[in-house]
């Protein structure tokens, strides 16, 4: 229990720490990789609550493929972050007030919990309905059996942002040759390759 | 005092001892597989490979460590000294931390995760960040292009890779690897799953950066891709990540595919080789595809690296998870 214990303070240390790192590093790669670092953070808190599954798709979702493309986007461009820095108080009011309201909403629910703890017993009644099947397969149940509909719906949501992106990035330009490999393929020898008996002196 | 002994103590150097005794062996299979492989190369080139420190040139992959060691090591002017020297720390340290889940046979395993292909999947999806980093930190154009290449084609081929760990999870029911090992009594999946055997063997290439997929270090193009800048200790680490990480992805694809540590035939003289031989064997089989290939494919062109992931190997992937998923609703084969 104690170590326990231990493992959650590091974490929860290490998490805040590298969260003020990831708004307060200079050099912006910095902080891309301090921000893999605190989802790491998040990923061992998951474990110590014994959400396994969850944990490792916050390791392969954000760490294996989101935080890579800001890693990418912020290796390749090259931004002037001191000028981007220079007005960056002006939207402190707004953060805090964001960061007060989320804070609020954690304090209500948990205090709910505390002030009636029959409350608490509703919003993991779904798992307990299980009883000691792994989280997976908990997960698994709740998503894709209980809450499909709303799955689905939200499955869509995330589709059309897709179809959004990609319509609002896509141009054709003139004049970019492109490789067809369907013609390329359908090269035959005799179209493109003639062969010709040049006589001495004369020309084709 | 007691009590701290036996509930603290103890339980931390047994697991101690247990990491030692798969580091070791890996080490020491990291320094012979350089040793086959150059071998393996030679005898289909018509070569000797090493032959001249110790018998057979048995000695060579030490020869070579302790070249690596007396080497001067050197720092780029203007990389990022920290990130420099963590890049490949960070790949050595990845590579070894996966072995920790993987099962040697019944009950052989550290760490007996309930979610144990999800972690070998999150710690193969995190070998890219050695090779960016390694690549940003030595302030250098080429191996920023190769980790870029790097970069890219990592995370394209582990779309299809997900797909086809998912396809076989649908036939096992379970994330435990000894449960996915354990599913395999009856038939292997390389036999009902052979095009997401091949599939995940080709990805598992491309995963680990090797020929015909060796783009982020194509030696023609970009001298040594990312870790050109890099030379002595730092070097060898990268070097031994590399070759640890191929391990590692064979045994993974013999635990997914070829029943792990389950002999050929369940029944006797099969059944008298002891489980973890089994296993050793059926990764040597894959680390010797992997060479062959290695010796007998040309280089990928980089737009066709990326038309094969992306064009083919996802589709064609997909398609056959709905295709496994039917065929197992269907004549109820579903595991419980």
């Amino acid at each position: 229990m104690i170590i326990q214990g231990i493992a959650f303070y590091v974490f929860a240390a290490l998490l805040v720490a590298s969260g003020v790192m990831v708004i307060s590093a200079r050099n912006p790669v910095h902080s891309v990789l301090y921000l893999v670092l605190a989802f790491f953070q998040a990923a061992g808190l998951c474990v110590l609550l014994g959400a396994e599954f969850i944990a490792m798709i916050l390791v392969i979702v954000y760490v294996g493929a989101v935080a890579v493309l800001f890693l990418f986007v912020v290796m390749m461009l090259d931004i002037n972050f001191r000028e981007l820095r220079a007005g960056a108080m002006q939207y402190l009011p707004l953060g805090g007030l964001i960061g007060v309201i989320l804070l609020a909403e954690l304090a209500a629910v948990l205090g709910g919990w505390i002030i009636t703890p029959a409350a608490q017993k509703i919003a993991s009644a779904p798992a307990a309905a299980m009883g000691q099947a792994t989280n997976t397969e908990q997960l698994g149940q709740l998503i894709y059996t209980h809450y499909v509909y709303l799955f689905q719906a939200s499955g869509i949501v995330l589709l059309i942002a897709m179809i959004g992106a990609i319509v609002l990035t896509l141009r054709s330009r003139e004049g970019v040759r492109k490789q067809n490999i369907g013609a390329q393929l359908a090269r035959r020898r005799e179209d493109v390759v003639a062969i010709r008996k040049v006589p001495t002196g004369e020309g084709v | 005092m007691a009590e701290f002994w036996s509930g603290f103590l103890l339980p931390l150097i047994i697991i101690v001892l247990k990491i030692l005794a798969i580091v070791v062996p890996l080490l020491v299979g990291v320094a012979y597989m350089t040793y086959a492989e150059r071998k393996i190369m030679g005898a289909m080139q018509l070569r000797q490979g090493p032959s001249i420190v110790g018998p057979f040139g048995l000695l060579q992959p030490f020869a070579d460590g302790l070249k690596l060691f007396s080497k001067e090591h050197i720092l780029p002017a203007g990389s990022n000294r920290v990130l420099f020297y963590m890049a490949p720390m960070l790949t050595f340290f990845l590579a070894l931390v996966a072995w920790a889940v993987i099962p040697f046979d019944t009950g052989m395993v550290l760490a007996d995760i309930n979610v144990g292909i999800l972690y070998l999947f999150a710690i193969s999806s995190l070998g890219v960040y050695g090779i960016v980093v390694a690549g940003w930190a030595s302030n250098s154009r080429y191996a920023f292009l190769g980790a870029l290449r790097s970069a890219a084609q990592m995370v394209s081929y582990e779309v299809s890779m997900g797909l086809v760990i998912i396809s076989v999870l649908l036939c096992v029911g379970s994330l435990n690897l000894t449960k996915i090992v354990e599913a395999q009594q009856t038939i292997w999946f390389a036999i009902p799953l052979l095009p997401m055997f091949v599939i995940f063997f080709i990805s598992a290439l491309a995963e680990t950066n090797r020929s015909p997929f060796d783009l982020p270090e194509g030696e023609s193009e970009l001298v040594a891709g990312f870790m050109v800048e890099y030379s002595s200790m730092p070097f060898a680490l990268f070097f031994l990540g590399e070759y640890a990480n191929m391990i590692l992805m064979s045994g993974m694809t013999s635990i997914l595919f070829l029943g792990g540590w389950l002999p050929p035939l369940p029944f006797a003289p099969f059944t008298w080789i002891p489980g973890p031989i089994w296993f050793a064997l059926k990764i040597a089989l894959c680390l010797f595809v992997y060479v062959w290939v290695r010796a007998t494919m040309p280089r990928y062109r980089y737009d066709q690296l990326m038309r094969l992931g992306w064009k083919v190997f996802l589709p064609f992937s997909l398609v056959w998870v709905v295709l496994t998923a039917g065929v197992l609703v269907t004549f109820g084969w579903l595991p419980k």
